[in-house]
């Protein structure tokens, strides 16, 4: 077990670096020079170059990226902010914090309506209710999330004022962006369950069950559930991702102080520390949910578990440890 | 096992061979167009994917006579008339500049499908031939090329997109260049898979005692085999492509004014939301026809292709 | 008094390709104790009757469409739901044929065992994991691995704990679907031995459904030969193995390779199974019959006795016991 997790943590080490490569390469290339962008419309040569050199944009791309990589491991240095002169670590910490909670209530109420709507759905398949889930969940599938953020503003900030357009005062300025960003997440959740447990359901240890005489809702629950939740974890882990980097829209639309909006700004700023560095972080939230994910495979799925064991003598001492999860 | 048996060069002992090779091939087409022919039956028993399909046809068809049916021309300004509510003149409205909504949307469309195909070719040519490769040559290169597309999509899609879209710039191509990169690594991993199951059939390994090189194997055997289920990948990926074009353009990168695209369209938009309904509504209503049309059809054609549904 | 008795059970699917005709108006009985071989090619509807006698036929598409099914003369067809399902793995329950399929992956299997205890026994829930472990050692599981999962059991050790669950509770009625195909040759022997012992031991009648006339010969007292949803021929099993009369049967026969001479080819029964969703008119073994007349694809023949205990669905029987005296049968 350990073992496993110490791979899997090991190999996002050549992700991580792979990952800051491929964003540093994509700023190398970049035509817009943020040496004028920087310097204002009139500037001498010389002017020029003391920036040029003062940005340590003058060094070759390998010997930059060795310095940034170094940095970052030995000093968590994301290195300073062209425009704020700020260091991009403090701004990436100031910042971290809302992004994640709009991830996280997005994907909490995701899951705990996702989830029970799915399952009604493949269990009463072909009935009202499971027709008026798919219609809907489809509906908000389809809807982009800037577009939806746009809908819910019009509706709930300014036609009825509910809730705050933007900018953060009190628990009612969440509402609308983690509505807007976990709708469509709901949606795609609710369509995975129903496919998973449509898929579990005509497997012939639930009919095992069925022949055991127990009822129906322990048949689904006990025996369904469990079985159906490997794709709906994926498929959680994937949204995760499209969240993250989702919130560089729903952040905008909604003025919030986090990734999102800081990443737009140095966008456009062409500040490419800060751009490095927001990507850096999303990445590497990504891919520490991802690690997360992996583990709890290993949770749900026994087979999944003694693959990651590894040993058929640790299969022996897992038993206690297992017992309390079998359930 | 590589292709460098060399036989004579006289036909005549090639031919037999080459002769039941052919036969062979054409017996694995005829099968696997069989069965392409009976997952598209049993999509069109599929009332739902049919209703997916006309309205992707509806969007495929404005876009290609957007000049015929757009009833204004899309950048035609008229500011005594700017912001107009939707009449019998201008069904959706004029925006800011009083251009006619209608049009700039049926011209959206254009943009979308011309930047999502564009995308699509890119991403399909290099990550199929990084899938090729990688799938034939197996082995060390093979390893190095999967673990570059495992880095790859580390990153989540659109964050990567916004990056390569930021220090591309916009434009048409610049955007789609940066929504090709992020499908890259998937369908390089779909023409690998593919590419290794294909190889070890008979007619391939007949190919390459006949002497055939490696590049012609894969370019005659093997890249035909592959198309069907590429197809299918494809059709399934349009709508992420459609609506990562849209959030990119949405957020100032991918498609910008003057050119109508539906993303760019609502963020010019976004500063009449209290006043002006119709220019935030529209432009969106596009993008969630588009996609529902495609989720109804994909679900459809995943349906079809699930042997296990079939009754 | 039987213990069961199915009277004109008839099942349909309702499927977007047309009515499958599964089973098809079929009856028999039988007394306690008794083993009931239900024997027929893929397709005959077999599987379909024992989930109807189960009432676990899924819906939709399957609709169980007439019949009575009478289990301790009471009409299970005509109980609620819930009453169903004190039945099910209580007084009746049911081998299933895939045994790498029929447990749930992500449950250890004293618990998968224990459930079953639990729901029908009132036992709480030590003492029905208890119970299982038992029932575990019973089919011959060492109880030290009733905190496995089933991956980590071989085929024939996950048909052991499927026996157990069906057995955990000693019903009155035990449905063996196919109980050993799926197992190794050397393996079905071992489980078959045991489901023979443990049915002695619990007094457990017994619906064996099989095609393997050879594991017929060696478990059944009766025998049911099943063809596109009916039953053509019933009897013991000497009737059945001695007197046969149907020409299906004498056809099953045949196919068989004899144990004793040596025969350069077998003979197998000409053509297929008819589809279910368009049954031949008359007899719906005619078009593969070689003593096929006229009125056989006119008028499906009824049911008749031709002596005690033993009967059969065919216009000819008599004709053909003249003709051609059952020689070549037996094993």
């Amino acid at each position: 077990m350990l073992k496993f997790v110490g791979r899997r943590v090991l190999w996002l080490i050549p992700v991580m670096l792979g990952a800051i490569f491929i964003v540093f390469a994509i700023n190398a290339i970049d035509p817009g020079d943020p040496v004028s962008a920087l310097l204002g419309g009139s500037y001498t040569q010389e002017q020029y170059d003391d920036k040029k050199i003062e940005l340590g944009l003058d060094k070759p791309f390998i010997v930059r990226y060795a310095g940034y990589v170094k940095d970052i491991v030995t000093d968590g240095d994301f290195g300073t902010s062209y425009t704020t002169k700020r260091p991009v670590s403090t701004e990436l910490v100031e910042r971290f914090g809302v992004t994640f909670k709009v991830a996280v209530i997005s994907i909490l109420i995701a899951i705990v309506l996702g989830l029970p709507f799915g399952i009604i759905s493949a269990v009463k398949q072909y009935s009202i209710a499971d027709n008026a889930v798919t219609i809907i969940s489809l509906v908000f599938a389809s809807m982009p999330g800037f577009w939806l953020a746009l809908m819910l503003m019009l509706a709930f900030a300014l036609n009825i004022k509910i809730f705050p357009a933007s900018g953060i005062e009190g628990w009612k300025s969440w509402v609308l962006p983690c509505l807007a960003s976990g709708l469509s997440f709901i949606a795609t959740i609710t369509r995975m369950t129903r496919s998973s447990m449509l898929d579990v359901v005509r497997q012939d240890y639930i009919r095992t069950a069925r022949a055991k005489g127990l009822d129906e809702r322990t048949v689904i629950v006990k025996h369904g559930v469990r079985n159906a939740l490997i794709p709906i974890i994926t498929t959680i882990g994937f949204q995760f991702g499209i969240l993250v980097s989702g919130s560089v829209i729903v952040e905008t639309i909604f003025s919030l102080p986090g990734l999102g909006t800081l990443m737009m700004t140095a966008i456009n700023n062409r500040d490419y520390p800060v751009i490095e560095g927001c990507v850096i972080i999303m990445a590497a939230l990504i891919c520490v949910i991802n690690l997360l994910v992996d583990l709890v495979y290993g949770f749900v799925d026994p087979q999944i578990m003694e693959q990651m064991k590894g040993s058929k003598k640790a299969r022996r001492a897992r038993h206690k440890t297992m017992g309390a999860h079998a359930l | 096992m590589s292709g460098d048996i060399k036989t004579s060069d006289s036909p005549a002992g090639d031919e037999p061979k080459r002769g039941m090779m052919e036969t062979e091939r054409r017996i694995d087409d005829t099968r696997r167009r069989s069965q392409m022919l009976s997952i598209w039956k049993r999509l069109c028993r599929n009332k739902l994917s049919i209703i997916g399909m006309i309205i992707f046809l509806i969007l495929v068809l404005a876009a290609i006579f957007a000049k015929q049916i757009a009833p204004y021309d899309y950048s035609a300004q008229d500011l005594t008339n700017a912001l107009a509510m939707p009449s019998a003149e201008h069904w959706m409205g004029t925006d800011d500049f009083g251009r006619d909504i209608l049009s700039r949307v049926i011209y959206g469309g254009r943009i979308s499908l011309l930047v999502a195909l564009l995308g699509i070719i890119i991403s399909l040519v290099a990550g199929g031939l990084i899938g090729v490769i990688s799938g034939y040559y197996s082995g060390t290169l093979d390893g190095i090329l999967m673990r570059i597309m495992d880095v790859i999509m580390a990153i989540p899609g659109f964050l990567l997109a916004v990056c390569v879209s930021a220090a591309l710039g916009s434009g048409v191509l610049n955007t789609a260049i940066a929504i090709a990169i992020a499908g890259i690594p998937g369908y390089a991993r779909l023409m690998r898979a593919l590419v290794m199951s294909i190889r070890g059939n008979e007619y391939v390994e007949a190919a390459r005692v006949c002497g055939q090189s490696g590049f012609r194997i894969m370019i005659r055997e093997i890249v035909p085999n592959t198309l069907s289920p590429i197809i299918v990948d494809t059709t399934l990926r349009i709508g992420a492509y459609i609506l990562m074009i849209s959030s990119l353009s949405f957020i100032g990168l991918g498609v910008q004014p003057p050119e109508a695209e539906w993303g760019s369209m609502l963020s010019a938009g976004r500063q009449y939301i209290r006043s002006f309904w119709p220019i935030v509504t529209f432009p969106g209503l596009a993008i969630m026809a588009t996609l529902f049309g495609l989720n109804l059809f994909g679900d459809g054609l995943r349906d079809a292709l699930d042997p296990r549904l079939k009754k | 008094m039987s213990l069961l008795e199915v009277k004109d059970l008839t099942i349909h699917y309702l499927t977007d390709d047309g009515d499958v005709s599964a089973v098809n108006g079929i009856s028999f009985s039988m007394e306690k104790g008794d083993t009931l071989g239900l024997v027929g090619e893929t397709g005959a509807g077999k599987s379909t009757t024992a989930l109807g006698i189960m009432r676990l036929v899924p819906n939709p598409p399957g609709k169980i469409l007439r019949g009575e099914i009478l289990f301790d003369e009471e009409d299970l067809l005509a109980k609620p739901e819930a009453e169903m399902r004190k039945i099910r793995g209580n007084k009746i329950s049911m081998i299933f044929q895939d045994p790498m399929t029929a447990l749930n992956p992500v449950m250890r299997v004293d618990e998968q065992v224990a459930e079953v205890v639990k729901r029908h026994s009132g036992l709480n829930k030590s003492d029905s994991l208890r119970r299982a472990l038992d029932m575990l050692q019973t089919v011959g599981i060492p109880p030290e691995r009733g905190g496995d999962y089933p991956h980590q059991f071989s085929g024939g050790m996950k048909q052991r704990v499927v026996i157990a669950i069906a057995l955990a509770c000693t019903p009155q009625l035990l449905i063996a679907d196919e109980p050993t195909t799926a197992l190794d040759v050397t393996i079905q022997a071992q489980v078959l031995d045991m489901m023979n012992d443990l049915k002695q031991e619990f007094g457990t009648s017994m619906i064996l459904i099989t095609h393997d006339l050879g594991i017929v010969a060696e478990t059944c007292d009766k025998v049911a030969i099943m063809y596109a949803g009916k039953i053509v021929e019933y009897g013991s099993l000497r009737d059945i193995f001695k007197q046969t009369a149907h020409p299906y049967t004498i056809g099953l026969f045949n196919s068989l390779p004899p144990a004793s001479s040596d025969v350069k080819r077998l003979k197998p029964i000409p053509g297929l199974m008819p589809d279910p969703t368009d049954l031949p008119t008359g007899c719906s073994f005619h078009p593969r019959c070689p003593f096929c007349q006229e009125l056989c694809t006119e008028k499906a023949p009824e049911d008749k006795i031709i002596s005690p205990g033993h009967s059969i669905r065919c216009h000819f029987y008599q004709e053909l016991k003249e003709k051609r005296p059952v020689a070549e049968v037996g094993k």
